[in-house]
């Protein structure tokens, strides 16, 4: 049975069209293997091998990995929520209403996103913490760090937009919180309020503009930022083992 | 030592690892060559299938959640009925927490600017890439910064009544006394390896534990006009 799935597979895969798309074609080899990886514009972001070592859970906890994973749950989930959503005041609140009444596994969909940003939010954390008590920011992995911190910023800001999208008395009154902070900048304070909210206070218009940023701008910023996180790894040598700075690796 | 060459030859022959290699390396160029040499598993499928197995246990247990607790809803918005205390999502409860001690430019803008720019500045410090043992040189001197350091932060916090933040400031700091109690020829066990231990760990350590603190503080402990509430008694 297995036997007969592995030929089948391997005749599809060998099949002039799949040949085509994806040029790595069959076999078990290393070779075929790295072209695998090699050979595709999304996981030639990766090196082809990797150390032994450095996947161990004990190396990392994976918090990267389950970051990245949360991350590609919210886009789904975030995708199947824009369907239903519209950013206007008050149809947004009535689409939450909609959600958990109307749309089929509608409350399942908005908690799913939900917990995951939760999730995500703690993950980035943990990864941080991870990364700089193993050492791992040393050079030359010294401005993925600093592309770190950026994602955690965008992270932060991509939930803190999410926030206001239902459009209850809990999102309203954390983004006051939040907006009256803005305006503490000394000088140009009360501009930046201004050009977030789209107004002096809270309203239709702050619904919109955090709409298109948790939708559209900060997402994209996150995916080429996440691109350039993993693309660094490799470039850097490999996720960080302990190995001397100078002592970099086949890229 | 008899044949004095000028080059050595290292050839790898493990050809199903690594494609066939030999390396000339002469006293003229001398590049620093190490010989350690690490096991290698292959990108695809190793690291990809590990990756996704660690994703899907986090799917499944963020779906398990999803099935048996609801999103919050409260009311429509209302901006004429103020909720007391409103409060922003867990992450910044943190900074709200300060933000009851400091005035707005010193809790809202300054401090968590310093932090972005504290965690930026971390790896192009030459102290914490070598990140030596604190106390394993010039200890008198730094015994005197750090003890003059944390007398004036503690008098700044208790100035502006942040006790609760004063609490974890104080327990980190009693356990760099104990690394610097410690004697350098420890190397072994908990003391040893406090003593191990470079500024940047401890700055690190003091954040994550007032962070957690003062999160903690303002998810459970604030109530209406952010006042102290016991979260067992409501
Ligand atoms: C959206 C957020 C992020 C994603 C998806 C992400 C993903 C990853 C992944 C998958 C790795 C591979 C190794 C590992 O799992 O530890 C990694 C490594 C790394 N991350 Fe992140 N990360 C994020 C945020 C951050 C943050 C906030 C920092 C630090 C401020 C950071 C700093 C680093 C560094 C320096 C490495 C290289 C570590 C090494 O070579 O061992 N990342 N990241």
């Amino acid at each position: 049975m297995a036997n007969t799935i592995d030929r089948l597979a391997d005749q599809v895969r060998e099949n002039r069209i799949w040949r085509s798309i994806f040029r790595s074609g069959t076999g078990e080899s290393n070779l075929h293997r790295a072209l695998t990886v090699q050979q595709n514009v999304f996981l030639h972001l990766f090196s082809v091998k990797a150390r032994k070592r450095t996947l161990e859970f004990s190396a990392t906890w994976y918090l990267g990995a389950l970051t990245f994973g949360t991350f590609l749950i919210l886009v789904i989930t975030g995708i199947l929520l824009m369907l239903y959503y519209h950013p206007s005041v008050p149809q947004a609140y009535a689409d939450m209403k909609d959600l958990q009444f109307v749309v089929s596994s509608g409350v399942f969909l908005r908690n799913l996103h939900r917990w995951s940003a939760h999730a995500m939010v703690f993950l980035v954390f943990a990864h941080m913490f991870k990364v700089f008590y193993r050492g791992a920011y040393r050079p030359p992995r010294e401005f993925n760090w600093v592309i770190g911190v950026v994602l955690l910023l965008m992270t932060l800001l991509l939930s803190y937009t999410g926030y206001l999208l239902p459009w209850d008395q809990l999102a309203f009154w954390a983004v006051t919180v939040g907006s009256n902070i803005a305006s503490a900048v000394p000088v140009i304070g009360a501009k930046m309020r201004f050009l977030m909210l789209g107004g002096t206070a809270v309203n239709a218009n702050a619904l919109l503009r955090f709409y298109v940023l948790h939708c559209v701008i900060l997402p994209f910023a996150a995916v080429v930022l996440i691109a350039i996180h993993f693309w660094r790894i490799r470039k850097d040598g490999g996720i960080y083992s302990g190995e001397s700075p100078a002592e970099g690796d086949a890229k | 030592m008899s044949d004095p060459k000028d080059f050595v030859a290292v050839v790898d022959s493990d050809v199903r690892k690594t494609p066939r290699r030999i390396a000339f390396i002469t006293k003229r160029t001398s590049p620093q060559v190490h010989v350690k040499d690490e096991e290698r598993v292959m990108t695809y499928p190793e690291v990809f299938f590990r990756t996704a197995v660690a994703i899907e246990v986090l799917a499944i247990l963020l779906v398990i959640i999803s099935l048996r607790w609801n999103a919050p809803l409260e009311g429509l918005a209302d901006p004429m009925h103020t909720p007391n205390p409103a409060k922003a999502p867990w992450y910044f409860l943190g900074l709200q927490e300060l933000l009851h001690y400091f005035p707005p430019v010193v809790a809202g803008v300054l401090i968590p600017g310093l932090v972005v720019m504290a965690l930026i500045v971390i790896p192009y410090f030459n102290i914490n890439i070598e990140a030596e043992g604190l106390w394993l040189r010039d200890k008198a001197r730094r015994l005197r910064v750090f003890g003059i350091v944390v007398v004036l932060f503690c008098i700044f916090l208790a100035v502006f009544d942040v006790w609760v933040a004063l609490v974890p400031t104080l327990i980190v700091a009693a356990f760099m006394l104990l690394a610097a109690q410690t004697p350098p020829q420890t190397t072994r066990g908990f003391r040893g390896w406090l003593a191990s231990k470079p500024l940047s760990f401890w700055i690190m350590t003091w954040f994550l534990f007032e962070l957690v603190v003062l999160t903690a503080i303002g998810t459970f402990f604030r109530g209406p006009g952010w006042s102290w509430v016991w979260p067992w008694r409501t």
